[in-house]
């Protein structure tokens, strides 16, 4: 066996988060239409507000046509065979742990996300969605001491009205693309967190998602909003049963920070990525963006992508205030067919922005992986700078890596940097790894950590080992 | 220090190997027992860096026919983390660059794969910290290059000096050092040679593949072969060195018409 041959047995992996919970769901039929809607917003009890701002979004959905733009080629989805919600069976909300369903907590433990008191993670307050609604969410009390409000979006709607109203959809317009607009419509959960004024948030606060119906695509919304001279780091993580349809998964995910505001928002994104013919997986489809409102405020996004059959999402930046600063730290590997276009947008408005990106792709199989990204600089913005690094791994002979740098200057006072390379795992490196007893796994394993390092040292403390030991079981298996 | 009755840790016999489909060893013959020195010469192309790569399995290199015996037992079908392990070291000629992969924890690892198949508990990191603090003091080596990437940066003398560290490390049986001396200055020649020195042990064995006569004058060999177009032409003591510093390498295109002639 050639040692190629063998490097791709080891980047297929088997997929350690594919049960299925045997939980009674409660699912409202098939199907999207204004009915539907109603509906969600009524089994959520929202206001009248919310019910418009879904009703006006799913009105500009239907004159919208799905993106074809990307490098992704897929079978089109059916929006009209999909479920719009799913929820375990139980009262929305308990208002203890003790009644939630020990079913539901034993799958998050499998899911290595204790949720119970004893067991808890001791740094980090937990939102813990399944299919369509936020099981728990630990640390509450903890974190109100602070000031800090950390809670499912649908309880945030309910208590915080005039802050959702204030906030959603300014971010992200409900008609800013197709899918946004079609998450804006009937997005179901996710977290909300918002730090007041001059809060150092004290713990990591972390949203973990988890889709058990296959048939039920997963709409999450996520809102932060960081007060000025505030800071907080989010985490996110999300796993999936493997079925052999696809299920679609469209978030979106909106964050504001006010002046010397501070957002550091991670993703481990490790969704069930289909088997190694390509069939099954779910199509992650999601905009994530925010926006530096204030004067020196700062966003910086970290993502390790290893999941998902489709992968669609450039986390980006809109640097609004003067000396803001956006970043961009990304691991995407690629295995089998999976197809990933990732990368993000800086928007350079106010004077003196700053941003970077580190983009790190891993390609093997026969899958594809792209870096897309656009980095803009308007008028205004004079003093600006960005610098890109984008570098990408091949693995094997049948994948492929592309690398899509938009720059659009309007500003001669800027200074854009952009770096791209490609390599291959080099036999060499690997023979030296190897020739001090190291065997040929690990080997392969460290290579691609090493590759990967710039974006590890961004991870928080607390995840970066976890995000190591992924990608390492990502590259586990057999060796021929 | 030699003896007859001393162990054998090498023995290689008619060794053939190619790499690309060009046959480069032609059948290659060598003993090496515990405690000897051996240094193996020759012109650039000879065979030497390729008997090497061979010995330490290196996937590219064919073994078309002939055997490699550690210890009495063929490792031609051994990977080369399994020839590691067992104590075949190799000092590479040019140490590839590792980018973002930490010295102390590739040090780390590859260390404890070897003490785990010598029956020693592996090292937590700070018993490791303790151990590698130790043996850089033989390489003269600042303890920063172990926060630094596995070679990357390193001058060339630092990456040979890396090198003699992991041999310090692994505790081979049998270390091959691939021209450890070329690019190095008079100093850094003298603290490598020093350092493989301090290192020989009654019970392990030493391959110096070098161009040289220099690295001999620090290390004392007990044999001295010559290598030509893919075979040992002849084996001496280190007098057979210094006449080939003295005469150059046409003295062995000499010897070998000479012996052309005889046949």
């Amino acid at each position: 066996m050639t040692q190629s041959n063998t490097v791709e047995e080891i980047v297929s992996q088997p997929y350690k988060y594919g049960f299925i919970t045997a939980i009674e769901t409660e699912k409202i039929p098939k199907g999207l239409n204004e009915d539907v809607i109603r509906l969600i917003s009524a089994k959520k009890n929202e206001p009248d507000f919310l019910l418009k701002f879904r009703l006006r979004a799913y009105e500009q959905w239907l004159k919208m046509k799905e993106p074809d733009w990307s490098s992704l080629t897929y079978s089109k989805v059916d929006y009209q065979d999909l479920v719009y919600y799913a929820a375990p069976k139980q009262d929305i909300k308990k208002k203890s742990l003790d009644e939630v369903d020990p079913k539901l907590l034993e799958t998050f433990e499998k899911l290595g996300i204790p949720l119970s008191e004893q067991k808890r993670l001791s740094n980090v307050a937990v939102d813990a969605v399944f299919d369509s609604v936020s099981i728990a969410t630990t640390y509450r009390e903890k974190l109100a001491k602070h000031g800090v409000i950390f809670c499912s979006i649908s309880e945030a709607i309910s208590e915080y009205p005039d802050l959702i109203d204030k906030y959603m959809g300014t971010v992200v317009p409900i008609n800013d693309n197709f899918f946004a607009a079609l998450n804006s419509a009937v997005f179901s959960d996710g977290s909300f967190v918002y730090i007041p004024k001059g809060v150092e948030c004290p713990m990591e606060l972390s949203s973990y998602f988890r889709i058990n119906s296959g048939d039920t695509g997963q709409f999450e919304r996520t809102l932060i909003i960081a007060e000025e001279s505030s800071s907080v780091s989010y985490l996110e993580g999300c796993t999936a049963p493997m079925f052999d349809t696809n299920t679609l998964h469209a978030a979106v995910v909106e964050l504001v920070a006010l002046d010397n505001a501070s957002i550091k928002y991670s993703t481990v994104q490790n969704w069930y990525a289909g088997n190694e013919e390509g069939v099954g997986g779910i199509y992650n489809f999601v905009t994530k963006r925010g926006e530096c409102r204030g004067k020196k405020s700062k966003i910086s996004w970290s993502q390790v992508e290893t999941g998902s059959a489709i992968t669609w999402k450039y986390p980006s930046c809109v640097l609004q205030g003067d000396n803001s600063i956006g970043e961009f730290y990304s691991i995407a590997l690629t295995n089998n067919f999976q197809k990933a276009d990732t990368g993000t947008k800086m928007i350079h408005i106010g004077k003196n922005t700053k941003s970077k990106i580190v983009s790190k792709g891993i390609s093997a199989g026969q899958s594809k992986n792209s870096y897309r990204g656009l980095v803009s600089i308007s008028p205004n913005a004079e003093g600006s700078r960005n610098y890109s690094q984008c570098d990408s791994m091949l693995i094997g002979d049948k994948a492929s890596a592309n690398t899509y740098p938009y720059i659009q200057s309007k500003q001669p006072q800027s200074n854009i940097e952009h770096e791209a390379s490609t390599c291959r795992i080099s036999e060499d490196q690997l023979f030296y790894l190897q020739s001090r007893g190291i065997d040929f796994e690990e080997s392969v394993s460290m290579l691609v950590s090493g590759f990967c390092s710039d974006v590890f040292n961004e991870l928080p403390m607390e995840f970066a080992s976890e995000a190591d030991k992924l990608l390492a079981l990502k590259l586990e298996g057999s060796v021929g | 220090m030699i003896s007859s009755t001393s162990e054998t840790i090498l023995s290689i016999e008619d060794l053939h190997a190619s790499v690309e489909d060009q046959e480069i060893l032609h059948g290659v013959n060598l003993v090496v027992k515990e405690g000897e020195i051996h240094a193996i010469m020759g012109r650039n192309g000879s065979g030497k860096s390729t008997l090497s790569k061979v010995i330490a399995g290196h996937p590219s290199y064919k073994v078309l026919s002939g055997s490699i015996q550690f210890k009495g037992k063929d490792i031609i079908q051994l990977a080369p983390e399994e020839r590691a392990r067992i104590g075949v070291f190799l000092g590479f000629q040019y140490p590839v660059e590792i980018p973002g992969v930490s010295n102390l924890e590739f040090l780390r690892v590859a260390t404890n794969s070897r003490r785990k198949e010598l029956l020693k508990s592996e090292l937590d990191t700070f018993e490791f910290e303790d151990l590698v603090k130790e043996r850089l003091k033989i390489v003269e080596m600042d303890p920063a290059f172990l926060e630094r990437s596995v070679n990357e940066g390193f001058s060339g003398g630092e990456k040979k000096r890396n090198e003699i560290l992991q041999m310090a490390l692994l505790e081979p049986v049998i270390s091959i050092l691939d021209e450890t001396d070329s690019g190095l200055d008079i100093d850094a020649l003298r603290i490598v040679a020093s350092g493989i020195n301090r290192l020989s042990q009654p019970s392990s064995s030493t391959i110096l593949i070098t161009h040289y006569q220099r690295l001999l004058n620090e290390i004392t060999p007990d044999f001295v072969h010559i290598m030509a177009d893919g075979k040992i032409i002849k084996t001496g003591n280190k007098e057979l060195a210094i006449e080939l510093e003295k005469s150059g390498y046409d003295f062995i295109d000499d010897n070998a018409k000479e012996k052309e002639m005889a046949e």
